[in-house]
């Protein structure tokens, strides 16, 4: 049967052109690759293959025609045997595949549907119970991440710690003090200086099941390796429509230290919570740092895990239990309080329970939110607040624009607006590169004064 | 391509010293079988492209879509080298891989028009597609990233201590990205069975190599890794699998990581919105007319009278089939549900 050469669309964007020359005549013998036609689109002229072999049998649309609809046919193919009096009607003739397609060129082209569903709601389970009379052993946030690394490494041979540093020299910050006498070269891997480079090596071992920890140096560093871990980590389960994706934990200390100026001092927790498909931690207890790194590693995410140098030496109760792991994506309400919230995470919480200190002193009762995780981001334990206390503060160290405390604020006043008697306020690192000097760089972060001011703001106090 | 798997080679003599670095072998000789086969999972590749080329044309495919017409020969020598578990990524011009890998055909169309039966549900298209069973891993849009996710797969069967290979494919523009030379030096350093399969098909999207590559015998890249290298003829298949023989050896005897330029050539744009005005139509003409990969098997079946004009008239037809099959299921295919749209996020 005659075949129907149809105008075909060559740009993602096309849907009309010109036929602006044929290179084949009628009568003339067509192989499968021969160039028939040049056709002008939007962007070029380009060169139109035949996809089946014959004998080009009449040219249905003329050289020079301009703004002829994709899916036209232009032109019709004899196949072998056949002579142009099978052509008949060229509406009668096979189209070249989809008898549908002429009707329906792009069926992705058919509008969104007017409403799109909500995301389904996971459940997040609530901490474990810490059994009466479970000694808390007091333990810096440093240690309390080797030990999750420890724990985790001696219950599953799968995961593995690389990163600048980690093995010889026992961690460029100590975090991993230890682990390269307890599990050897093969399982503590000391890389070259190549975030990009080792960030994707993780990630295919990763794919492969295999549980990396990622260690960078500082998250500043990250930055080189940012693509893997947004476009290959994060978004692989989804684009292989679930089948592979990556088990693996990027970690290292972020935002501000001390006095190590702009390209060293930045908080990267609005960037990775940006994006779906990641999981970001960012503790401030050890227990919490504990417990939730251990339980980054036994997540099939990528789970991007924010520390602190500050923190780092910071000694903290944590439950001695065999096996302490908190769940991802839940806040922990650091402080019951009635009269406003504050949320925070990370050492932002410092400027936090200081402030709340002083509130505490002026008769103003507040609670404390911990977020612990940034994504998925738990909304729920803060409008329950909201709802109890009418005012909210949110307390950060990373830049103000497009901040984590903007999108508190922003779902805030969608689903709690009527319980807000005061608006929110967000208190975030200054607009500013960070500066060395010491005076300049103190000015630069937030201050316990501005949650405190910013408290009585939304008290009316 | 139900390339027969082969027994992972045992260390050659226990206690000899290392192999001198390998020069690129001699073509391999093909049995009939082997002519056979190559003939077929190259016609599958070519009449599998031609055949999204022509959906894309009828709207039925969106994007970008970047057809492996002209490079077939690369893939299908390579597959015919490995055993099973060995593991296979490329970039984005990658549908004749995923068909190497045996992957289904109806899967891979399906994807193309974006069908919930697509091998990602039709969330990734075409240059994102994965089978963990398969051991293909992608498909990945990012020039350059695969090379370091590539050099992961390496890692990890050196970690589990198995004998499996990753072929790491890139191409000559993919060659000078920073992660590639990061990638390079660990795999060497930790000595990863990893073969990196450079595609030099001469154009970085429009770009010459002489005019994006200072030093454009790739083989030589890993010098300063101390990697191996080797130049093959990428449009013949028989030279392929000969090297593929050498580097998957080089690999499995604990080697460590070896490169393999393969010269090539597409015969269509760089993708379907690309006119290639930036190379004559002679130079085209004359690759298809004097070194199409499979012209030349063609040609011996021919000549040595191991399969006649009819013979292989029925492999076409065979080879066709299979492709409008998968045209039509990829066409009549129903679209994802809306709710995949909020699947697959995370687990």
């Amino acid at each position: 049967m005659p075949i129907e050469i149809l105008m075909p669309a060559l740009s993602p964007t096309m849907e009309e052109g010109n036929v602006s020359k044929w290179l084949k005549n009628e009568g003339d013998k067509v192989a499968a690759g021969d160039v028939i036609a040049e056709i002008e689109t939007d962007k070029a002229t380009m060169e139109v293959e035949a996809v089946d072999e014959g004998v080009l049998g009449k040219i249905l649309i003329a050289a020079g025609t301009e703004g002829v609809k994709v899916n036209t046919p232009i032109a019709v193919l004899l196949e072998e045997g056949e002579s142009a009096s099978d052509i008949g009607g060229a509406p009668a003739a096979k189209k070249a595949d989809a008898p549908a397609a002429a009707e329906q060129p792009a069926p992705a082209a058919e509008p969104a549907a007017p409403t799109v569903a909500a995301a389904p709601k996971t459940e997040v389970a609530a901490d474990p119970d810490i059994p009466a009379g479970t000694e808390m052993v007091s333990t810096t946030v440093r240690e309390a991440l080797r030990d999750a690394m420890a724990e985790e490494m001696r219950r599953d041979d799968a995961v593995f710690v690389m990163g600048e540093e980690v093995a010889e020299y026992q961690g460029a910050y100590k975090i991993t003090q230890g682990l390269l006498q307890e599990f050897g070269a093969r399982r503590v891997v000391d890389t070259p200086i190549t975030e990009h480079g080792f960030a994707g090596v993780g990630v295919g071992a990763a794919m492969t099941g295999l549980k990396p920890i990622v260690e960078f140096m500082t998250f500043n560093f990250a930055m080189q390796a940012i693509d893997q871990i947004v476009n290959s980590a994060a978004k692989t389960l989804y684009m292989s429509g679930g089948q592979m994706g990556a088990p693996i934990v990027f970690r290292g200390p972020n935002g501000a230290a001390a006095r190590v100026a702009a390209q060293h001092s930045q908080c990267y927790a609005a960037w990775y919570g940006h994006i779906p498909g990641l999981k970001v931690v960012m503790p401030y207890t050890a227990a919490d740092a504990k417990g939730l790194l251990k339980a980054a590693i036994r997540d099939p995410n990528p789970v991007i895990f924010l520390e602190n140098e500050i923190l780092y030496g910071q000694a903290f109760d944590v439950p001695k239990m065999d096996d302490f792991v908190l769940p991802i994506g839940k806040a922990r309400i650091h402080k019951t309080g009635s009269d406003v919230t504050i949320v925070s995470f990370g050492i932002g919480m410092t400027y936090a329970v200081k402030a709340e200190a002083e509130l505490r002193g002026m008769g103003i009762d507040a609670e404390i939110i911990d977020l612990r995780t940034i994504r998925p981001l738990d909304l729920d334990t803060i409008i329950a607040s909201v709802k109890k206390t009418n005012r909210l503060v949110v307390v950060e160290e990373g830049f103000p624009q497009s901040s984590v405390g903007d999108f508190i604020a922003n779902q805030v006043s969608q689903r709690a607006f009527d319980h807000l008697d005061a608006p929110v306020i967000t208190i975030a690192g200054k607009d500013v590169p960070m500066p060395y000097a010491a005076n300049l760089e103190k000015l630069a972060l937030p201050n316990v004064g501005e949650v405190v001011e910013a408290v009585k703001a939304v008290t009316y106090r | 391509m139900a390339a027969a798997a082969k027994k992972a080679p045992t260390k050659s003599k226990a206690g000899a010293k290392p192999p001198s670095a390998p020069t690129t072998p001699k073509p391999a000789d093909f049995n009939k079988e082997q002519e056979l086969e190559a003939y077929r999972g190259m016609l599958l590749i070519r009449r599998f492209e031609e055949k999204a080329g022509q959906l894309y044309g009828m709207g039925f495919i969106g994007g970008f879509c970047h057809l492996y017409i002209g490079q077939e020969a690369v893939v299908t020598g390579m597959k015919m080298g490995l055993i099973d578990g060995d593991q296979m990524i490329t970039a984005y011009r990658d549908h004749g891989h995923m068909l190497a890998m045996d992957l289904s055909p109806r899967g891979v169309m399906a994807e193309l028009t974006g069908r919930e039966a697509g091998l990602s549900k039709g969330k990734g298209g075409s240059m994102h597609m994965f089978s963990k069973e398969k051991h293909f891993y992608g498909g990945h849009g990012i020039v350059g990233a695969q090379v370091s996710l590539g050099t992961g797969l390496a890692f990890a069967n050196r970690y589990r201590g198995n004998k499996n290979v990753s072929l790491t494919y890139f191409g000559d523009g993919a060659a000078n990205q920073g992660q590639v030379y990061e990638s390079f030096n660990m795999a060497s350093l930790w000595k990863l069975p990893v073969i990196y399969i450079i595609e030099n098909n001469r154009y970085a999207m429009g770009t010459s190599v002489t005019r994006s590559s200072a030093e454009t015998d790739f083989s030589h890249r890993g010098a300063s890794f101390k990697i191996p290298g080797m130049k093959v003829d990428g449009m013949d298949v028989r030279a392929v699998k000969a090297a593929a023989d050498v580097a998957t050896e080089w690999c499995r005897s604990g080697e460590g990581p070896i490169i393999l330029e393969m010269q090539t050539y597409r015969y269509r744009g760089h993708s379907m919105s690309d006119p290639a005005k930036y190379r004559s139509k002679d130079e085209v003409q004359k690759m298809r007319s004097e070194h199409d990969p499979i012209e030349q098997v063609k040609a011996r079946l021919i000549e040595k009278k191991w399969a006649d004009e009819n013979e292989l008239k029925a492999i076409d037809k065979e080879v066709r089939d299979i492709v409008a099959d998968s045209a039509e299921f990829a066409q009549t295919a129903s679209e994802p549900d809306a709710s995949e749209l909020w699947t697959d996020i995370t687990h």
